[in-house]
């Protein structure tokens, strides 16, 4: 059956919305008279507006959180003030101190930290109300949804703006994602490479993909590759006595080694490649070096949307007096540390606009910051509600223009089944529940992508008027020819016996 | 943004001085030497600044112009069956062949071949595919992947392809999973017609689909920019409808010109490849993934005089000016790079890495020997006896069969010979 439904005008000005509470530890203060709207407009390029809204909830620092605040550094004050219960997704918690208070340093306003945190300095001043308002919006815009972070997650629906290499290199969203580690090896005979890779997964990466399991299922995997060249030829840099690769080189590094990962065979998820390479001895050891000619000090590049390749070389003094091969343990530590912050980049985890006069704490143990998971699912679930929308709009655009596609019933549920998850969406944003919008969002992706693709809508005859002509006139005006002819003798005739009982009357 | 000294600033300030030789003649030539000196120590300077300013007004045009895909894709097209067709399967292959040379990798290109010339029964040089005469190039080498074969290359499967409407049980390899950041490079040959492109000798494909579908790829942003590219007789009709953005188009001739072949070897006995595709494969050859050569190029690949027919481009729907479009934009596959720079700390759990490493090793001295698994009962298979399977009468079809026989015999010879069978 077919069917024309007018698919909901989905407004592009959904309300975001989040929770600030702010206990405060100063004497005299009233934060209620804070003045700062509680509402206020990101503006996209486009004309397009988003409009946030605060929620804020007040109250006096409690004893505990009074001692924690008089502590003598943020860090001790943060393993004190650590709550039982997780803060719910996309809230804010605000401590304000007084403007004598030692824990934060002198010159420092605020202070952001990695659990949803942060600490603003109040003052005594004729503007003070002002001057900390502002303050804490600065704060609270760099912990949640800033434009340009809205402007890359929505950079598809957006007018082209060419110039911008952070808004190409995150990974799109999508279900899952698949992450390989690979040790490439061109010189078994000179290195044999060892790596506890199980055990860094397992201690470093793994907490990481947990802290982001809200954003997509991953899965690992690691492999060693033998012989494994890279194409291009090192040069020798009789300064240094090493040898290095230009940056102009580096682009032409990943393709001979890329037929050989095999990663794109392993799921249907986007693969995110991480190589270690250690070079051959006759290349040792290697660096990278940037446009300038110095040598990169983490000896690691990535590429947007594939991954990225670290060279590892050998320490000169394992060579010392042994037989080759050498044994080399890879020192998984400094490895790791590259490779997730190249993952996090590769991620979309941006960084965030930090205020004037603001410190901001290092990520925890696992590497993120909990409202930096925040901002990758507000960003995620404007790029999957766009992406629901504008698919559904071009399903209806395209059912529009082919009048005889025919929609099947469960191509028609899954149809309903997206427009509901986005509305729902919507909903949750607008009130806060980021979790549940995520998943919402994640479902309308999916919905409206399998109506989309739904191998049945496939429209595969053109058949212009023409050819119409062409093909029928031969065949039915030969027939037609004798059948109207003895149309009209029959005509001619049965008027003619209607006329004849008259005459003869 | 830095802000940008034009150079007309040099001009400027160069013609200051003209003005001073007005004053007396004795001082004049002092003055004049003066105020020449500092024009041309203000000139050094601005030349140094503007050459600076060139420089960063470089370094941003460089980056506006590049362009913005990750990925690249080849969808290559031959659509002729039969032997004689022998050139349409060589120039396909020499497209795979070039693109595969300057990067893209096998998982990236869907390569459709419509008819096996390789190992034809007719092909006196089997499992070669040869472009030029005297054999000098065989381009179906080691390491072909055909995605879709013989008669897989349909209108429907390759629209499916494009469209990316594909049953789920297709293969990976048979899918075309290209995102809104990768160029496209489709390539078709075959025989053409004004507006259409003829599929295995019995259907077609009109421009008017080729367009639709292209425009159902550009509404789920399926590609960053799309080069086409088609060698068949009238093959400029072909890209007469496109009407969406980020398109380029290549064609062998104009409309109600043949696209003409370039010369038959006399040990295959066929033409072996097209005229524009020679040329095109012959330009191509020269270009590795380093270089910087553009489309403009490429537009002036195979003129009239070699070609006989006028080959056709269209760029109308291209953002960027072709000029700037470089040859490995499309037939290559150049990633962008970036130096990481920052890192994340670790704290480091020594102690754990070194237990970890201990159990590591106890675990491996105390693993079983490995051999394979029980796969097949190969002993129960070897020893079986063959099923008697059950008898059936004749069904309805023989039956019928034989009816027909019959009675047509006994219509033939006359009802008389009953009375032998009864």
């Amino acid at each position: 059956w077919d069917y024309r439904r007018a698919l909901p005008y989905l407004a592009f000005f959904c309300l975001f919305f989040f929770k600030m509470e702010f206990r405060s530890c100063c004497p005299g203060w009233s934060a209620c008279c804070l003045p700062f709207s509680s509402c206020y407009f990101l503006t996209l390029p486009d004309k397009m507006k988003i409009k946030c809204r605060f929620q804020k909830a007040y109250r006096r620092a409690l004893d505990h959180e009074e001692e924690a605040l008089s502590s003598g550094s943020v860090q001790e004050a943060e393993a004190m003030l650590d709550e039982p219960q997780e803060q719910a997704e996309g809230s804010l918690t605000v401590y304000m101190i007084s403007e004598h208070s030692s824990l934060l340093p002198q010159d420092m306003m605020s202070y952001i930290g990695p659990k949803r945190t942060a600490v603003v300095r109040g003052i005594m001043h004729r503007e003070a109300f002002n001057i900390i308002g502002r303050r804490i919006v600065q704060v609270a815009q760099a912990m949640s949804l800033t434009e340009d972070v809205l402007a890359a997650a929505l950079a598809d629906h957006l007018p082209e703006d060419k110039w911008s290499a952070e808004k190409r290199r995150p990974l799109k969203s999508s279900l899952g994602y698949e992450i390989t580690f690979s040790l490439l090896n061109p010189d078994p005979k000179s290195h044999d490479v060892h790596w506890d890779i199980e055990g860094a997964v397992r201690r470093y990466v793994q907490p990481f993909l947990n802290a982001l399991s809200a954003a997509g299922n991953f899965s690992v995997d690691s492999q060693i590759l033998y012989y494994a060249m890279l194409g291009v030829n090192p040069r020798f840099d009789s300064a240094s006595s090493s040898y290095y690769l230009d940056m102009h080189n580096l682009p032409h590094v990943i393709n001979p080694v890329e037929s050989r990962l095999g990663s794109s065979a392993a799921s249907l998820y986007p693969v995110l490649n991480f190589l270690l390479y250690v070079p051959e001895l006759a290349h040792s050891p290697l660096y990278i070096q940037d446009k300038d000619g110095a040598p990169v000090a983490t000896n690691a590049f990535h590429s947007p949307r594939w991954g990225g390749i670290m060279v590892y070389n050998v320490d000169s003094k394992t060579y010392n007096a042994s037989v080759l091969p050498v044994r080399v343990e890879v020192d998984m530590v400094r490895v790791m540390e590259v490779f997730l912050a190249q993952l996090r980049l590769l991620f979309g985890i941006a960084q965030p606009q930090v205020p004037p006069k603001c410190l901001l704490s290092g990520p925890k143990s696992e590497g993120l910051m909990t409202w930096e998971l925040d901002r990758l699912l507000w960003a995620r679930s404007v790029e999957n509600l766009a992406t629901a929308t504008t698919t559904l709009t071009s399903l209806a655009q395209l059912l529009g223009k082919i009048s005889n596609i025919v929609i099947k019933d469960d191509v028609a549920s899954e149809v309903y089944r997206a427009v509901a998850a986005v509305q729902k969406s919507a909903g949750e944003l607008a009130s806060g529940h980021l979790a549940s919008a995520f998943v919402a969002s994640q479902e309308a992706v999916t919905s409206s992508e399998r109506a989309f693709f739904d191998p049945s809508l496939l429209h595969l005859l053109y058949f212009p008027d023409d050819q119409k002509f062409a093909i029928y006139i031969p065949l039915f005006l030969p027939m037609a020819v004798p059948i109207l002819l003895s149309l009209v003798k029959i005509f001619l005739e049965t008027h003619k016996s209607w006329k004849k009982p008259e005459k003869t009357d | 943004m830095e802000s940008q000294k034009p150079a007309g600033l040099l001009y400027g300030t160069a013609s200051a001085p003209s003005g001073a030789g007005s004053l007396k003649p004795a001082n004049m030539a002092v003055t004049y030497c003066f105020s020449r000196l500092a024009t041309a120590l203000v000139a050094v300077l601005l030349l140094s600044f503007g050459s600076v300013a060139a420089s960063h007004v470089e370094d941003q045009a460089e980056q506006f112009f590049r362009s913005g895909h990750t990925n690249n894709w080849a969808v290559l097209v031959c659509t002729s069956r039969f032997w004689f067709n022998y050139r349409h399967v060589a120039n396909t292959l020499s497209v795979y062949r070039s693109v595969k040379r300057l990067g893209i990798p096998d998982s990236h290109i869907v390569l459709m071949l419509a008819d096996d010339m390789a190992c034809n029964p007719r092909n006196p040089k089997p499992a070669t595919v040869f472009s030029h005469k005297n054999m000098e190039l065989n381009v179906y080498g080691d390491d072909v992947e055909v995605d879709y074969r013989s008669y897989e290359v349909t209108v429907e499967n390759f629209l499916r392809v494009l469209t990316g409407r594909i049953p789920p049980s297709t293969p990976r390899s048979k899918r075309l999973l290209s995102d809104d950041r990768s160029n496209i490079l489709i390539y078709m040959t075959g025989h053409g017609g004004n507006g259409f492109l003829k599929f295995q000798d019995s259907e077609e494909i009109t421009n008017i689909e080729l367009a639709d579908a292209f425009e159902q790829m550009w509404q789920k942003r399926r590609y960053n920019e799309l080069l086409f590219i088609i060698d068949t007789c009238q093959g400029a009709s072909m890209y007469e409808r496109f009407y969406s953005p980020n398109i380029m188009a290549l064609a062998s001739s104009q409309v109600g010109e043949d696209s003409l072949s370039h010369q038959p070897d006399p040990a295959i006995g066929v033409h072996l490849m097209d005229r524009y595709t020679f040329y095109v494969l012959e330009f191509l050859e020269e270009i590795n993934p380093a270089s910087q050569t553009n489309m403009n190029d490429l537009f002036q690949v195979c003129p009239k005089s070699l070609c006989v027919s006028t080959p056709g481009h269209r760029t109308d729907l291209f953002q960027r000016d072709p000029k700037n479009v470089l040859i490995t934009d499309f037939f290559g596959s150049v990633r962008k790079v970036e130096i990481t720079t920052e890192t994340i700390n670790l704290q480091q759990g020594s102690e754990i890495m070194e237990s970890s490493y201990k159990e590591d090793q106890m675990d491996e001295e105390a693993m079983e020997p490995l051999k394979y698994a029980e796969q097949l009962p190969v002993a129960q298979i070897i020893h079986q006896k063959p099923k008697l399977k059950d008898w059936h009468p004749p069904g309805g079809f023989i039956l019928g069969l034989w009816a027909l026989i019959i009675m047509v015999f006994f219509k033939t010879y006359g009802i008389k010979h009953m009375k032998f069978i009864f």
